[in-house]
């Protein structure tokens, strides 16, 4: 979680203290921190209902170009309006989770360059849990509602064969989709050591990756898909799933354990990301005083 | 682990004065277990600089270099140096915030930057000019928050909690946000926040800097009670000369990263010398006075400015200057700690006995000492010669009791 690492050869060092600092210990400081500042932000509880509002509203727009588009055109590049509702549902779902969890590390640089984020290196806490869930907020939970309802209709509209393996990959994908954008957060909040105004260009990825997953992947052309699959691999998050539980051929051609290798992706992507992190950390360089 | 803290004295002076004793009588340390080690510690930061249009040069920039000293458990140290010369660095290489670029840190044994949080347990942190509190809960809220994340049993966390308020006579705002609170009730609530898991160790970056003289005094008093009555390690950063004096009987002295001095206080002045100012408001204008062992360096109307040794006994001299001239008003001004930094580096080699060419009158001119602005440490303006009566005529300072360890050491 922190600066790990493995012990210098003649120190004295007892053990390396991650293994102590858990998960077990990891969630429970997440959910104090998460009440403490929940308690906060219940002291602004308008601010928080309005936003949460207006969260709910920017997700809803996005439902309204889909509805739009499908009164002109009955098919999007060869998806229905209940298998596109599928994506958007799932990756909309699978973004709201992650922002809710970390959606707050965006704040670090400000935390860098005022000097608060050495108060949070003095407490025996991870520092991506309390990164995590720094001015954490019920409001992000305006997005959510949005995704599961979507997803909850297109489900109910889809028609599909439903067996256990469709079910199981359709959690399994929601699944790894928050581990995906988890990652792209934690990603770049340790970019953020190194540039520490960078948060603009973080939410660009992140939400311009919620965005791209919205949709099937077939309209950015070849080309695209290729980028979104080996580059950027979002196309892991819900379009190759996607596609099994669908009934889809890939308009790639990639073979067909391509659409179950979201659990791989999204653990890769996991550890390249707290990698980052604990790089940025070690060279944290705090402020003047 | 006791917690016989006695309780507050009920002024200021008192409580002050009660600091003094214990912090000196623990100059010997009994227990020589170390708390910290460094091994000739130093810290590079690497800044890269534009050096043409498109090419970035890399500079390093040291920080601190070949810093190598021990602190044993129970021992209350003051961490002197100007500003930049690498105090902060020092402390945030000990708590593992920055990761050392040379040598090897063991606090508690362990590796600071390696394992922090296994050492965070162990360390209780004030930084004087920030907050560790949650700023938007009432200040019971944020303690609360603290017993859990330190997992402190409830029995003692009440205990530790009760003794705190009581102490620190933080009762009447516990249910206020921190928003709300002055700077040295927040200051009241840091300290305790840093303590309530017990920690070993406690480390105190400017922990008097803003506060009014009954709050600076409060905290002293705490601070000296907590060392002597559970043996906790104590290392002090300050710019106020008199949180050193009241609690600190060794000092470490950096400047420019290195480390210049490690030693007692007692010895740090007669190793520099330096002069105190005697400061006498006459009732008319009149020619500069003339008393042994003095030299008037400045005289405005009918004020003027006395400088002598800053190891002589000013009792003495104000008796003299009050009995022959008429005198309204006088104070006495402490060397800045600056300046004796400033001086340990220019004349450390000096003779002690030679200390009066070693500033003159325009060395005096040229440092902040005459503006009297709140800035400068260790002034203490009093209006009297009667206030004097009350001390054991070695230092002037009106305090009741515990003073002669003090006076001595200075």
């Amino acid at each position: 979680m922190a600066d790990s690492g493995t012990a210098r050869p003649g120190g004295h060092e007892r053990f390396d203290p991650y293994e102590r600092y858990g998960w077990y210990e990891a969630v429970r400081h997440y959910l104090l921190f998460a009440a403490a500042w929940t308690r906060v932000a219940w002291q602004y509880r308008v601010s928080v209902l309005l936003l949460a509002v207006g969260q709910f509203l920017a997700t809803g727009l996005d439902i309204v170009v889909i509805g739009v588009l499908f009164a002109r055109v009955p098919r999007l590049a060869d998806f229905d309006l209940a298998e596109v509702g599928f994506l958007f549902g799932t990756s909309c779902t699978s973004f709201a989770v992650s922002n809710l969890l970390f959606g707050s590390v965006e704040r670090i640089g400000e935390r860098i360059r005022d000097g608060s984020l050495d108060v949070m290196l003095v407490r025996p806490v991870g520092l991506l849990v309390q990164v995590a869930t720094d001015g954490f907020s019920p409001r992000r939970l305006g997005g959510l509602v949005q995704g599961v309802g979507v997803l909850g209709l297109s489900l109910a509209g889809l028609d599909v064969h439903w067996t256990i393996g469709r079910m199981l990959l359709v959690i399994t994908m929601i699944i790894c989709g928050i581990g995906i954008f988890s990652a792209v957060w934690i990603a770049g909040a340790a970019f953020q050591f190194v540039v520490e105004q960078a948060a603009e260009a973080m939410n660009a990825v992140t939400y311009g990756g919620s965005f791209l997953t919205q949709y099937p992947m077939s309209i950015y052309g070849r080309d695209g898909m290729r980028m979104l699959t080996f580059l950027v691999p979002l196309a892991f998050l819900n379009w190759q799933p996607a596609l099994y539980v669908l009934a889809k051929p890939d308009p790639l051609g990639l073979p067909s354990l391509f659409r179950f290798a979201s659990p791989l992706v999204a653990a890769a992507l996991l550890a390249l990301a707290t990698a980052a992190w604990r790089t940025g950390l070690r060279h944290y360089r705090s402020t003047g005083n | 682990m006791t917690t016989a803290f006695p309780p507050p004295a009920s002024t200021p002076d008192g409580q002050a004065g009660a600091a003094v004793q214990p912090a000196n009588a623990r100059l010997v340390v009994e227990n020589a277990e170390p708390a910290i080690e460094m091994d000739g510690v130093g810290k590079t930061f690497v800044l890269r600089r534009r050096a043409g249009r498109l090419r970035r040069e890399r500079v390093d920039v040291p920080a601190v270099a070949d810093l190598t000293f021990r602190i044993n458990a129970g021992e209350m140290v003051g961490y002197l140096g100007p500003n930049g010369a690498g105090k902060s660095t020092t402390i945030k290489m000990l708590i593992g915030i920055l990761v050392p670029s040379a040598g090897r840190i063991r606090v508690c044994g362990l590796d600071p930057s390696r394992q922090r949080m296994e050492l965070a347990r162990r360390l209780g942190v004030v930084f004087g000019q920030r907050t560790t509190l949650w700023w938007d809960l009432p200040l019971r809220d944020s303690f609360d928050l603290l017993r859990h994340i330190y997992r402190i049993p409830p029995d003692r966390f009440r205990e530790n909690l009760d003794h705190f308020v009581d102490l620190l006579q933080m009762a009447p705002f516990l249910e206020t946000p921190v928003r709300q609170l002055s700077l040295g009730q927040r200051m009241r609530g840091d300290l305790t926040a840093a303590l309530l898991h017990d920690p070993e160790i406690v480390y105190l970056d400017e922990p008097t800097i803003g506060l009014d003289v009954v709050s600076k005094a409060a905290v002293r008093g705490f601070l000296a009670e907590l060392n002597r009555a559970r043996g906790t390690t104590i290392v002090l950063t300050t710019h106020d000369m008199t949180d050193i004096e009241q609690l600190c009987p060794r000092v470490l002295v950096i400047d420019h990263g290195r480390l210049g001095f490690d030693g007692e206080l007692r010895d740090l002045r007669a190793q520099i010398g330096g002069e105190r100012i005697l400061v006498v408001d006459l009732t008319e204008p009149h020619p500069p006075i003339d008393v042994a062992g003095t030299r008037v360096v400045r005289v405005d109307g009918p004020r003027q400015w006395l400088a002598f040794p800053a190891g002589a006994s000013a009792a003495p001299l104000v008796a003299t200057v009050a009995d022959r001239y008429p005198l309204i008003d006088l104070s006495i001004r402490e060397p800045a700690i600056e300046d004796v930094i400033a001086r340990l580096y220019t004349s450390g080699t000096e003779d002690p006995s030679d200390t009066r060419n070693s500033s003159g009158a325009e060395d005096f001119s040229g440092t902040k000492n005459p503006s009297g602005t709140e800035d400068v440490p260790g002034t203490e303006d009093f209006s009297g010669a009667e206030d004097f009566s009350g001390t054991d005529g070695n230092r002037p300072v009106p305090r009741q009791s515990g003073t002669s360890d003090t006076a001595a050491s200075l």
